[in-house]
């Protein structure tokens, strides 16, 4: 990482807490350097980058957000945030055909490479009060990378402190909770496995 | 007031203050050396936790006031904004009302220490009651949602009164022109926070050493009659005893000690209330031992504003 890129991150980072003042709770794991998804309920355009931010500094070189191309790879400032400040792994949401089948390929190849992830098998945002149905993404890394802990974590409040379709954001007290690592049970199909999953995240809303 | 005069007086202040520190230290580290029950253990726990944090806080505002009337603008613009943070996530807002937050967080919040800063009275005194209160509905009214909208409006006004507006009263006074007190200002600012928290800490021991009959039972089980009354006497007699620092005589220190130290138990007791309505011990978790920066600092909310008019009205031509 260089210099400017580390100067950025800390003042990201910064910015970050005077915005959220958050503190991870973590209640059913700590930190870990082994490769790990932590999937996530999401809410807002800082979501990843809160999760990102809370991990000590040691792991979060090697944690990776993922998120949308179509969005962070609109504008220069983006992109450079992106790919030069966080690490992220953008992937496409409207892939059709072909590609659909080749989405998931650098996230098998960083977690390959022995970083971590952070997902939000949900897809888009929500509102901030019901949690979507999961997308089949996660199940598809669980079963092909059987060896990667399955972290829950959930985000409370980030919602309002930047709503969908606000462009400025509001400095709130957000929760961020983690939770204990789920693994694909044996024979585990698609459905049942998303939606324990769904509800190890709901779990932790407290 | 034009710049700070370092005299024997911020000696003697600094002096006391940390003294006082020294032997709380001291106390403390000593009790959590003896065998205790678990509920006392608790209690020292929490006691030396909060001992600590004094230590920082004092130091923090030792460092600002060394700073001049900038540091002192700057540091409870600081705590005005960390106050404001735990009110408004107590305080469920609707969508609607995003953007009249962010203006109340990055618009008048700065502005209105700007104009403490810049010793704008005129302007201070009418941002947030007048032009805040005019705009901010009108601004969620524009999202077109209704819902709750007079609650949410009267909630986002309530909380950048007592949180922004009564709070920057207190660095206020160093705009204030006291004959015969040029200078001096900055030690009436500490006087009074001074006399507020020692009230607060005085009534708290007094309540654990003698406390047994509670004065409102419904809203704090820990606030007791007997906490009350000591707490308040002792932190009257203590800010009439610095009656030196302070432009007053010394029956006038003593009356406006127990002035604003009853204000700030109505404070305490107001922000008791609202932290009940919404179901929560503590606004936050920022001071350990002590709470959130609104739990903290809720008696000064209610002491600060009084006390500078009272000062402005009596004391400056």
């Amino acid at each position: 990482m260089s210099l400017s890129s580390r100067l950025i991150s800390a003042a990201c980072i910064a910015a970050l807490r005077v915005l959220t003042g958050v503190r991870a709770q973590w209640l059913g794991c700590g930190p870990a350097s082994q490769p790990r998804i932590y999937f996530a309920n999401h809410s807002s355009h800082l979501d990843g980058v809160v999760i990102w931010s809370a991990l000590p500094r040691t792991l979060r070189a090697h944690t990776r957000p993922v998120a949308a191309r179509d969005y962070w790879d609109a504008s220069p400032l983006r992109r450079f945030l992106a790919s030069e400040v966080f690490g992220a792994v953008l992937i496409e949401r409207k892939a059709t055909g072909h590609a659909r089948g080749q989405v998931l390929e650098p996230l098998f190849d960083a977690l390959d490479r022995g970083d971590s992830l952070i997902l939000f098998p949900e897809g888009t945002r929500g509102d901030g009060e019901a949690i979507a149905p999961f997308k089949s993404g996660l199940y598809h890394l669980a079963r092909q990378r059987p060896a990667v802990e399955l972290v829950p974590v959930y985000l409370d409040k980030l919602h309002r402190v930047l709503p969908k379709g606000a462009a400025l954001p509001v400095p709130l007290l957000c929760g961020l909770r983690f939770g204990a690592p789920l693994m694909l049970a044996d024979g585990e199909c698609r459905e049942p496995f998303l939606a324990r999953a769904r509800a190890a995240v709901e779990a932790l809303r407290g | 007031m034009s710049t700070t005069t370092l005299d024997g007086a911020w000696f003697a202040l600094l002096g006391g203050v940390f003294g006082i520190l020294v032997v709380a230290s001291v106390v403390g580290t000593w009790l959590s050396g003896r065998p205790l029950a678990a509920d006392g253990q608790a209690t020292v726990e929490n006691l030396n936790a909060r001992i600590r944090a004094w230590w920082v806080m004092v130091l923090v505002f030792a460092l600002a006031l060394a700073g001049g009337r900038t540091g002192a603008t700057v540091l409870f613009g600081v705590m005005s904004f960390l106050a404001l943070r735990e009110f408004v996530t107590l305080t469920p807002a609707r969508r609607g009302d995003h953007e009249s937050l962010f203006w109340s967080f990055f618009v008048f919040l700065p502005l209105h220490y700007w104009l403490v800063g810049t010793a704008w009275y005129g302007l201070f005194t009418i941002l947030i009651p007048v032009y805040a209160f005019l705009f901010l509905p009108l601004r969620s009214a524009l999202n077109a949602d209704t819902r709750g909208f007079l609650e949410r409006t009267a909630k986002i006004q309530w909380g950048l009164m007592v949180c922004v507006y009564c709070v920057s009263h207190a660095p206020a006074l160093l705009m204030l022109d006291i004959p015969g007190y040029a200078g001096h200002n900055a030690q009436l600012l500490v006087w009074l926070v001074l006399v507020v928290q020692m009230s607060d800490v005085l009534q708290y021991v007094c309540g654990k050493l003698w406390g047994r009959r509670p004065i409102v039972p419904k809203l704090s089980p820990s606030k007791t009659v007997e906490g009350f009354v000591g707490g308040i006497a002792a932190a009257s007699a203590i800010g009439a005893a610095l009656w030196w620092v302070t432009p007053f005589a010394p029956w006038q220190a003593g009356l406006i000690a127990l002035l604003v130290t009853l204000l700030g138990f109505a404070g305490g007791l107001v922000m008791s209330a609202i932290k009940r309505d919404v179901g929560v011990k503590d606004f936050g978790a920022i001071l350990e031992g002590h709470g959130g920066m609104l739990d903290r600092i809720d008696s000064l909310c209610f002491a600060a504003p009084v006390f500078f008019h009272v000062v402005r009205y009596w004391f400056t031509p």
